[in-house]
């Protein structure tokens, strides 16, 4: 066996890095035995939250009548602005979110008191009693409304290169239009649930179902008026997170921090569904103008971008997701000369948040559709015209600076899809098909993804992680990313058993602490294993070097020969099991216990100017989807579905997968069924399962193949990794492309106008458009 | 004889609980006050399937296993059930044990999981399918299992290959080994004895007998009849509406009967949809298919027949199929009986010709004669587990190619399921082969109906496709395949044979 060294160690054979190894929690998933904050024990004397909301949009708070609410059984406290001892502001940034309504209502439902009761039957009974006097006013609902009042929750923010309008203007062809695209519901399984329970000194300890434990600290502290280190919160697993326990959990841990410190008891809170829905915030909606020239092989020479985001009633991380938005306008396409122009409007409706892709997959869906109109318009296919524009030598420079090194990869992966999709027969054969066909029609598109991972906000993109390992050989992790779902402390804990060269049962995984990892980032950004997994990966090689060289010096080798593999340590012809080692070197007083912390390299970020490296690289992917839409409903179908993905050289190929296949369909939802209405007094009418359809299992394409691209991350990413969390979502613009493709079919040469999401009746009304603009 | 608690059984034991809240939930009974967390609650309207717990029953002398949502079942309605919770499927899980039974296992090797909030409900789902016996399943029949279960992680691939996996071979947990001695306990449950919980102020009460109904209804009329309550539990668990007096049905003996003949099949108010999905289906495909979508397995199998057309809901799916069919109702109060057209039923929005003191025994539904074509569509946003934005159901009789008879219904279209009389009338002595005829037909819908904007569908959105389901019907009735006017739902391979 060739020796080893301790900088070489990811060429070594893998053991547990690379392998298709189940979620940590798979098996007590299925037993129903993983728990959750509301199956945790309640202590002693636990009291229940529920809230009372606003209902209206927007207005002046003139009374808040709560005789009838403390009246009911079971009723401990009712909690109004007036009870907070700190500050009553839960915005991660702006200052500009209250925890409960003090003057003026925002949008309807926002809470305005919460009840504390015995139990959370009682305390939603009471929540429903409440006497609210608002001076009312007309709500700002849409951004055209917002756009009238002038009013936004944050500067205008634009990318500019060249002379866009002129270019356009003196291009052989020219296009303009108006698109929509909808926001969307997270719908976590789990919803927003928080368990606050009070100690001495002031001190709080908040289970919460978060993405973002320090932002819980930070916020509980300072609703509570204490310090941050007064503060812990702790998260072992969430039901689904999605973006939507990124900022939005905060302001229930406060609730239930808030309520815990008024009446000196535990308390809980757990939204109903409808409440959830209601009261926390989605995928940002938006209107997409647009003009764009071309060449007569459709090749794009100028550009403007209009996005008008609902941002809702407050900032919220609308400045990432907005920027996002914009960093991905381009989606795999170089503009020779652009502007890209974004409003953040306010709005009366809940503050839209951070959702898987962070505002990416509208700015790429944005301009997949200004490819598809440019190819109807010149009759040409438009993967065609998708590869025309695909970034390229001399065509590489993105609308931020950022130069785009490896376009190579994502050409090559439309290249290999377009074969192994068999794109081009399956297009004869829809023509076919279609030509023969009145009443079912079919589309197929095939779309690339090209996606920016790192924070855009650089900060953000550093990690800790706290390994400990025990006299008896048992190890314990810990790191600041929080597990949703996605397999994180899995991915983590292989590579901490890797660098020990141990079983993965030696490892004992814990939930993630405010006090064991202080000062982290939200679990976000596609970042969980990039930055966790260096961060772990540096924490126990510290424990690892101290380890072999204890090795080194009993059996007389350099450190540096000693090998940790099998659950054993080598070191020239002899050995000793880890357990007996770790034991060894307890007892030579070593330290085994370390803190490793990552900071992702190369990033620099001027936003003022709009130029630099805001990404450490990109994930690309491309899919192929085929649907069949009926003409006379609008119901339709996606029959096939072909995906090629990069997720580098994977951590775990079985979670990879797991994620490109949940995104697609997440994505693929987003664009169909999905459809959030509100009324024209801003109150969301689709605010439980029963009105808001995400997919099922019927809707998953009954074939489905998905397959991962080879090639290694060219950045030194963790075993050569690529991110994965979010990129796979915008892989369901082939299923928009393709229903869009179903119904150009009827009319070919005419724009077709479809808004996201293809609803069946988005669909018919796009089909009547076609029909009736001969 | 009135028994004061309900018993049921669970590993193998009765339990008998004699002092519950009459609203109380199974799923608030098996958290809260059994500690029993594994069962979720996601939604708490029986939409996600979260909270999916499998209710055990003799059916025809065998032992069947049927998913329900625990989040709206009243505890009361599991009396003379088998209950099994996904803590029972693996019991040592709560000393750390990996002992897994064989759908948890298929679950595992497949990645099933991700977050895992959904998961427990999911096994529960499959536990059931397992067990219902039919083999091979195939893809579709696992999607309909699942289609009650949300699932906002995996993208569903792996969940359904678990399902085809386990499934691939007969059930081998040893369940069907006890069956016998499940069986011999559950009927020691079945007794005559009417059931009453709680005072005269607020109870849950299962009559045994129609006698014993009509006399509690009679000195209860207010009392809130339940069937399956898939509907009323949304009432508790959202409206937390202040009811403190339920009937359930499900006791009372010949209520849940099924008699089939050539010319009528009769369904027992407390028939289930599942088990009404076969007769119906045995009438005309299309008919199958919509109660293939109606709610999801865990609805089907809770919801009844006589409870879905007491609700009056107008999005309801059954009754304007039944309309069309020409069913009749029939009612009881106090020891008086009468029968009624079902279309007469339907008074205004959500009020029916429902006396005080009346409840529905059953539905009589005519089968097609010979000439006659029936077809039905059902329009969603989303294929399956979605309420209706309208549904168009239509029977005519053909003589030669002239339509001698039209019947035509809606749901989603006014405040109640109703006919779309324009419409017959158009239809009446027409051509059947006649293109122009069917565009005429369908311009009469407007009308008949002045639809609704809603969350749904707009108004100009249900109507347009109202008459662009006439032109389908009848252009399928002319002779279009199916395979070329629909995507899903199609007749020509449909297990019921036309």
């Amino acid at each position: 066996m060739r020796p080893n060294s301790f900088s070489d160690m990811s060429e070594a054979p893998l053991r547990h890095v690379r392998q298709p190894l189940p979620h940590d929690s798979a098996a007590k998933h299925v037993q129903g035995s993983a728990a959750y904050i509301d199956d945790l024990p309640e202590p002693a004397g636990c009291l229940h939250i529920a809230i009372g909301g606003s209902p209206m949009a927007r207005g002046s708070l003139m009374a808040v009548g709560l005789e009838r609410v403390r009246a009911i059984q079971g009723v401990v406290a009712v909690l109004t602005a007036a009870d907070i001892p700190g500050k009553n502001d839960i915005s991660p940034t702006f200052d500009d979110e209250p925890l409960l309504a003090a003057r003026e209502v925002i949008f309807h439902g926002q809470p305005v008191f919460a009840v504390v009761a015995e139990t959370r039957d009682a305390a939603r009974r009471a929540a429903r009693l409440g006497a609210l006097t608002i001076a009312q006013e007309k709500p700002s609902v849409t951004v055209e409304d917002a756009q009238a009042r002038g009013e936004t929750v944050l500067p205008d923010y634009a990318f500019q290169r060249g002379d866009a309008p002129a270019t356009i203007g003196a291009a052989p062809h020219q296009l303009a239009g108006t698109f929509r695209i909808g926001g969307q519901e997270h719908f976590y399984l789990e919803g927003q649930v928080a368990l606050a329970i009070p100690g001495e000194d002031g001190s709080m300890h908040v289970h919460s179902s978060t993405q973002h434990p320090t932002e819980i600290q930070h916020v509980c502290a300072r609703v509570l008026g204490v310090a941050d280190a007064l503060v812990t919160a702790e998260v072992r697993r969430m039901g689904g997170g999605f973006g939507g326990k990124e900022s939005q959990a905060s302001q229930w841990a406060a609730m239930a921090a808030l309520a815990a410190r008024v009446t000196g008891r535990p308390c809980k809170i757990r939204l109903d569904r409808d409440d959830d829905m209601a009261m926390t915030g989605k995928r940002h909606d938006f209107r997409v103008d647009y003009a764009v020239g071309f060449d007569d092989d459709g090749r794009i020479q100028g550009v403007e971008m209009a996005f008008l985001a609902r941002c809702g009633c407050s900032a919220d991380l609308s400045q990432g997701v907005v920027d996002r938005t914009m960093f991905h306008a381009d989606s795999s396409y170089f503009l020779p000369e652009l502007i890209i122009g974004t409003r953040r409007l306010k709005t009366n409706t809940v503050s839209n948040t951070a959702f898987r892709g962070f505002g990416g997959p509208q700015g790429m869906l944005a301009m997949e559709r200004i490819i598809d109109q440019i190819a109807w318009r010149l009759g040409r296919d438009p993967l065609d015209v998708r590869k025309a524009n695909h970034y390229g030598p001399e065509r590489d420079v993105t609308p931020y600076g950022m130069t785009v090194e490896d376009h190579d990869v994502g050409a090559a992966i439309l290249e290999q899809l377009e074969a192994s999709s068999d794109y081009r027969a399956r297009r004869e054969a829809i023509a076919a098909f279609n030509a023969t066909s009145p009443i079912l029609r079919k589309g197929i598109a095939l779309t690339p993804v090209k996606f920016g991972i790192s924070f855009t906000l650089s900060h953000l993109n550093q990690a800790g992680a706290l390994v400990h390992v025990y006299s008896d050989g048992s190890i314990q992790l810990n790191h600041g990313g929080t597990e949703m779902g996605q397999g994180l402390y899995q991915k983590v804990a292989q590579v901490v058993a890797e660098e020990f060269g141990v079983g993965m049962d030696r490892v004992r995984i814990t939930a993630t602490t405010t006090d064991k990892v202080p000062n982290t980032s939200p679990t976000a950004a596609s970042s969980g294993s990039d930055l966790n997994g260096m961060a772990a990966q540096i924490a126990a090689r510290q424990i690892r070097e101290r380890m072999a060289v204890l090795a080194g010096e009993h059996f007389g080798v350099p450190a540096a020969e000693v090998q940790f593999r099998d659950d054993h340590v080598f070191a020239g012809n002899e050995s000793v099991s880890f357990a007996e080692l770790a034991k060894r070197a307890h007892m030579a007083r070593i330290h085994l216990s370390a803190a490793g912390h990552y900071a992702t390299p190369k990033l620099h970020w001027d936003r003022p100017n709009g130029q630099g490296r805001p990404f450490f690289y990109f994930a690309y992917g491309a899919a192929c989807a085929e649907v069949v839409i009926d003409t006379l409903t609008g119901e339709n179908r996606v029959l096939r579905v072909d995906i090629l993905h990069d997720v580098g050289h994977s951590l775990n190929p079985a979670l990879d997968i797991g994620q490109i296949e949940g995104g697609f369909v997440q994505g693929m939802g987003w664009l169909t069924t999905e459809e959030l209405v509100y009324d024209k007094d801003g109150r969301l009418r689709t605010h439980a399962p029963s009105t808001y359809k995400i997919p099922v299992a019927s809707d998953m394409p009954a074939d489905f193949r998905v397959t991962l691209f080879g090639g290694a991350n060219r950045e030194e990413t963790i075993y050569r990794s690529k991110a994965v969390g979010e990129p796979p979502v915008m892989l369901a613009n082939a299923v928009f492309g393709a229903i869009a493709d179903a119904v150009q079919s009827l009319a070919p040469g005419r724009p077709v106008v479809l808004d996201a999401p293809a609803t069946p009746e988005a669909i018919l009304k796009a089909v009547q458009a076609v029909a009736s603009a001969g | 004889m009135t028994r004061s608690s309900i018993r049921f059984v669970r590993r193998g034991r009765v339990v008998q609980v004699d002092d519950f809240a009459p609203r109380t939930t199974l799923l608030d009974w098996l958290r809260i006050e059994q500690r029993l967390v594994g069962t979720k609650e996601g939604c708490g309207e029986g939409d996600c399937g979260a909270c999916t717990v499998v209710l055990g029953r003799e059916r025809d002398g065998k032992l069947v296993y049927e998913p329900v949502n625990a989040c709206i079942l009243l505890l009361g309605q599991i009396d003379g059930a088998k209950l099994i919770t996904v803590e029972d499927l693996a019991p040592g899980a709560a000393s750390g044990s990996k002992e897994l039974h064989p759908v948890q296992a298929a679950l595992v090797a497949r990645h099933g999981s991700q977050c895992g909030f959904c998961t427990p409900g999911i096994v529960m789902s499959l536990f059931a399918l397992y067990h219902e016996g039919v083999r091979p399943v195939t893809r579709e029949a696992a999607c309909d299992a699942l289609a009650g279960n949300l699932c906002r992680c995996t993208g569903y691939r792996p969940i359904i290959d678990a399902a085809l996996d386990v499934c691939a071979e007969p059930a081998a947990d040893g369940s069907d080994a006890r069956a016998d001695a499940t069986l011999a306990m559950l009927r020691r449950l079945d007794d005559a004895q009417d059931v009453f919980v709680g005072d005269e102020d607020a109870f849950f009460a299962a009559p045994a007998s129609e006698e014993s109904l009509a006399a509690l209804l009679a000195e209860h009329p207010e009392a809130t009849l339940l069937g399956g309550a898939t509907d009323v539990g949304l009432w508790l668990t959202k409206a937390l509406a202040p009811l403190r007096k339920f009937i359930w049905l499900g006791r009372v003996h010949g209520l849940g009967d099924i008699h089939d003949s050539p010319e009528v099949l009769a369904l027992g108010a407390t028939v289930s949809h599942a088990r009404a999905l076969e007769p119906l289906a045995a009438i005309d495909p299309d008919i199958g298919e919509v109660m293939r979508r109606f709610g999801s397995n865990q609805v089907r199998a809770s919801g009844t027949v006589g409870g879905n057309i007491a609700n009056g809901s107008p999005i309801g799916d059954l009754a304007p199929m039944l309309i069309v069919l020409g069913a009749h109702l029939e009612l009881r109060g106090g020891s008086e009986r009468r029968t009624l057209p079902l279309e007469n039923f339907f008074l205004a929005y959500r009020k029916q010709d429902r006396r005080k003191g009346e409840f529905i025994r059953s539905l009589l539904v005519p089968k097609p004669g010979p000439g006659d074509h029936v077809r039905v569509f059902k329009v969603t946003k989303r294929f399956d587990e979605d309420i209706s934005s309208l549904l168009m159901a239509m029977r005519v009789t053909i003589q030669g190619e002239r339509i001698v008879m039209a019947r035509v219904a809606f749901g989603g279209m006014a405040a109640t399921p109703k006919r779309a009389l324009a419409v017959e009338t158009a239809l009446l002595e027409q051509p059947v082969n006649d293109g122009a005829s069917w565009a005429a037909a369908g311009e009469a819908l407007a009308s008949d109906f002045a639809p609704l904007d809603d969350h749904r569908a707009s108004a100009a959105y249900r109507l347009q496709v109202g008459k662009n389901l006439i032109v389908k019907a009848l252009a399928e009735i002319a002779g279009a395949p199916s395979s070329a006017t629909r995507i899903i739902g199609h007749r020509e391979t449909a297990h019921a044979a036309e």
